[in-house]
């Protein structure tokens, strides 16, 4: 304070007004702020030696990065888009697609997409060797597929869970009857019996929940009543899939294409996922059978790779069936794909559920649910959110995975357009590159759209937000 | 190799089981069609074309039986098979015939169950190399660096030929064909080998095709024919004369388009016997008496199918060489009908 007294009044000096307000430094706002802070920053500090030494390199390396970046870049698109054949108005085939070098039209050297090849064999690339005719079956059942998805993908539409329901339920069969043509040989008698008996079990399992027969019967009149509902489902399916619907049976051999692509990858994921929760339930669970028996499942299923599974499936197993009792190829890879993803499921589900705090457990037990009350209320909803991000990376693993069918003879899309690599008619030396980079774009579209809806349920679920 | 073992076993127990029961014929006339088993795509002998369609000399092959037993070529449906599942697929009775490029050797033909009906394509290993090469035989090869394919024979051949000349050479092999003819087309290696009809389809996909040739030597026999199931003599004699069929059809000049003519307006006698005019050689086979003349004019003559698939005016551009009939130079000898 007494500095301020002594100070000399005549060289004090004070402002009248507000210093005016600069604008930010050209390092700090706008596109050069940006571009300084985000990429410049790093390479713009000459204030020693060293410093000047790695600036100078990581801009070389930067620069380094962005030209083989755009060039690759470039390369892709002058392939795929500008420099590609798009159009064989004169049906020439192959030779639209010629050098001069090999007799025809275009500039030697040149190396470009030949989209008219793809286009010749996109029925065959779809669908396979499916009968013409009938494809619309085909697209019916997959516009009522893609339809009833977006619907239940979309929040907030009404009566969502029931369209939910209905697609797990019929569409799986009307599905089935549209591609085959259904119609399948079915012993109505049979039927019939299997109906009074799952009555019958119904009845039982009533009867013994109310202790008609005792406590000791009691507990089991859960596996009665299961056992008799499976049985009336596998009645409905038998006697749907056995009427007579006049439309053409279509083999599974005929399918190709996309139309395999999607039917394995939709089955493998539909029946993953429930089938993996059982399984992870089963690992976790108290009674030493069923821990057992899922346990040796999974890691069995784990164990080998799905390429030797399919072998088996496809190679083996005719050996051991009697003559005469042909498996449909197709079904035999199914069943392959659904068991094996079922268990890599089941490893992600159990992640999820030995994350839940063991509060949660013991809290629904003190509320008194019954074991799968609490699972389904409780425990799933929350372990099931945390792995999102697994699950899936497991269905796009799968999707993938299904390219692996076409070493078993089926001609999914990848093992389609192999297939159609051998057709002479088009052979050029872009056939191969243009059928996979055509491919891999079938293939990067489903995968990421997978993946895009799978951020956004993350986010939804407010799991996404970064901690 | 002990899984080989353990195949082969398994495919000859059940071969052995089903020949116990086999009347291929009766399960063929029951169903309404031959099952055929073919490759996931060759082309020339087994491919869909763009309409997905099944076409290629192998194919031909089995909707002539198809033909033969039906009067209707279309009577057939096609299964694809990898290299792996032809001899499972055909000893568990999923196939009828397996027409796919199968070369005919004694320990498939002892070993498996199955037996060869005759040969439809004499196929050998050849050598491909680029004219700036200046090479005109494959014994001025010494030190060159070869493209193949990984885990096939024709990897084994070109070991054998080379040792057996004293003569060094790098191999440089991969998975696919197609990574092959790339690789061989980049500029890699000088040589590129396997089965001369194989070159002749992947020179197709080559920068400048003109700018290589096929060496004139063959360094290995690959007789491709069609296989049935061991046991079933009638099927397999359907099968064998139906090929004997189509070749000796050739012989005589009977096309297709001018099957019906010939057997109305001919009187050489072998002719009438084969097409059904004399005898009852279709009737002995359990067929029609007209068996052979639907066949043939369901995929022509053996000589008619060769030119509409694999022949000069088809992208593969191969000569007739030793597929050409006994009587022309070839090798092509049918057993005669009568």
């Amino acid at each position: 304070m007494s500095k301020k007294v002594t100070m000399d009044n005549k060289l004090a000096f004070v402002r009248t007004e507000d210093a005016p307000i600069l604008p930010p430094p050209a390092s700090e706002a706008g596109i050069t702020g940006w571009l300084y802070q985000n990429i410049f920053a790093s390479m713009s500090d000459f204030s020693s030696a060293g410093a000047s030494i790695r600036s100078v390199l990581m801009g070389l390396f930067s620069f380094g990065l962005l030209y083989v970046g755009i060039t690759q870049l470039w390369g892709l698109l002058d392939f795929a888009i500008f420099s590609a054949v798009w159009s064989d108005p004169d049906g020439l085939k192959r030779e639209a697609c010629w050098t001069v070098e090999q007799g025809g039209q275009l500039p030697a050297g040149w190396h470009a997409a030949c989209w008219p090849f793809i286009a010749a064999k996109l029925k065959f690339l779809t669908y396979g060797a499916y009968p013409a005719d009938e494809l619309w079956r085909v697209n019916l059942a997959g516009f009522v597929g893609l339809v009833g998805l977006v619907y239940v993908l979309i929040e907030g539409l009404p009566a969502r869970r029931h369209v939910g329901i209905l697609m797990l339920t019929i569409y799986p069969l009307m599905a089935f009857i549209l591609l085959t043509g259904g119609n399948l040989d079915v012993d109505y008698g049979n039927v019939g019996l299997y109906v009074l008996i799952s009555l019958g079990l119904i009845t039982m399992a009533r009867m013994g929940a109310a202790g008609r027969f005792g406590s000791s019967f009691q507990d089991l009149s859960g596996i009665f009543s299961v056992a008799g509902w499976l049985l009336i489902v596998y009645a409905v399916i038998l006697s749907v899939v056995g009427v007579d619907t006049s439309l053409e049976p279509v083999d599974t051999r005929d399918w190709g294409g996309l139309l395999i692509t999607l039917v394995v990858a939709i089955t493998g994921i539909v029946a993953s996922l429930p089938l993996g929760i059982l399984l992870a339930l089963g690992r976790r669970s108290n009674m030493p059978v069923t821990r057992l028996i899922c346990t040796i499942f999974i890691e069995f299923w784990r164990g080998v790779p799905l390429i030797t599974v399919l072998f088996m499936a496809s190679v083996m197993l005719p050996l051991f069936l009697p003559e005469g009792v042909n498996f449909d190829n197709l079904l035999r890879a199914l069943i392959g794909v659904m068991l094996f993803s079922a268990a890599y499921m089941a490893e992600v589900v159990r992640g999820g559920l030995q994350a839940i705090d063991k509060g949660q457990y013991e809290g629904a037990d003190a509320v008194g649910l019954s074991y799968w009350q609490s699972m389904r209320l409780i425990i799933l909803p929350q372990a099931l959110t945390h792995v999102i991000p697994g699950i899936v990376n497991t269905f796009i693993g799968l999707f993938k995975d299904t390219t692996l069918v076409s070493i078993v003879g089926i001609f999914d899309l990848l093992g389609g357009v192999q297939s159609t690599l051998a057709d002479a008619a088009w052979s050029t030396p872009v056939q191969g590159l243009t059928g996979y980079l055509f491919v891999s774009v079938i293939f990067f579209i489903f995968c990421f759209g997978m993946s895009r809806y799978s951020i956004y349920m993350e986010r939804k679920l407010s799991r996404g937000r970064s901690h | 190799m002990k899984k080989l073992t353990f195949a082969i076993a398994g495919v000859a127990a059940v071969a052995f089981a089903a020949s116990a029961n086999a009347a291929t014929l009766d399960d063929v006339k029951a169903k309404g069609f031959v099952q055929c088993g073919v490759s996931q795509g060759l082309p020339g002998f087994s491919n869909a074309d763009d309409s997905g369609n099944w076409a290629g000399i192998d194919v031909d092959m089995c909707r002539a039986v198809a033909a033969a037993i039906f009067g209707d070529g279309n009577a057939v449906k096609f299964t694809p098979l990898s290299a792996k599942q032809r001899f499972t697929a055909l000893a568990s009775g999923e196939v009828d015939i397996l027409s796919r490029n199968t070369t005919w050797t004694m320990t498939r033909d002892t070993q498996l169950g199955l037996n060869f009906a005759g040969v439809n394509y004499y196929d050998g290993q050849g050598m491909m190399v680029p004219v700036d090469l200046g090479v005109s035989s494959a014994t001025e090869l010494d030190g060159a660096n070869i493209c193949t394919n990984t885990g096939t024979t024709t990897e084994l051949n070109i070991t054998d030929y080379f040792r057996e000349k004293g003569m060094s050479f790098n191999l440089v092999a991969f998975e696919k064909a197609d990574e092959v003819v790339a690789a061989y087309d980049a500029g890699r290696c000088d040589v590129y080998t396997t089965d001369r009809s194989g070159l002749a389809a992947q020179r197709t996909k080559l920068t400048n095709p003109d700018a290589h040739v096929v060496l004139p030597e063959i360094i290995s026999k690959e007789p491709l024919g069609p296989v049935v199931r061991q046991g079933d003599d009638q099927w397999f004699n359907i099968v064998r004369w139906t090929l004997n069929a189509l070749i000796n059809a050739e012989e005589m000049g009977i096309t297709a388009d001018n099957a019906a003519a010939r057997l109305g307006g001919t009187t050489n006698p072998a002719i009438k016997r084969l097409l059904g005019g004399e005898g009852s050689f279709g009737e002995e086979l359990g067929l029609s008496n007209d068996w052979a003349l639907n066949a043939i004019q369901a995929v022509g003559n053996y000589g008619e199918s060769y030119e509409a698939n694999v022949g000069p005016n088809t992208p593969l551009k191969l000569d007739r060489g030793v597929n050409q009939l006994w009587s022309k130079g070839g090798i092509l000898y049918a057993a005669p009908i009568r």
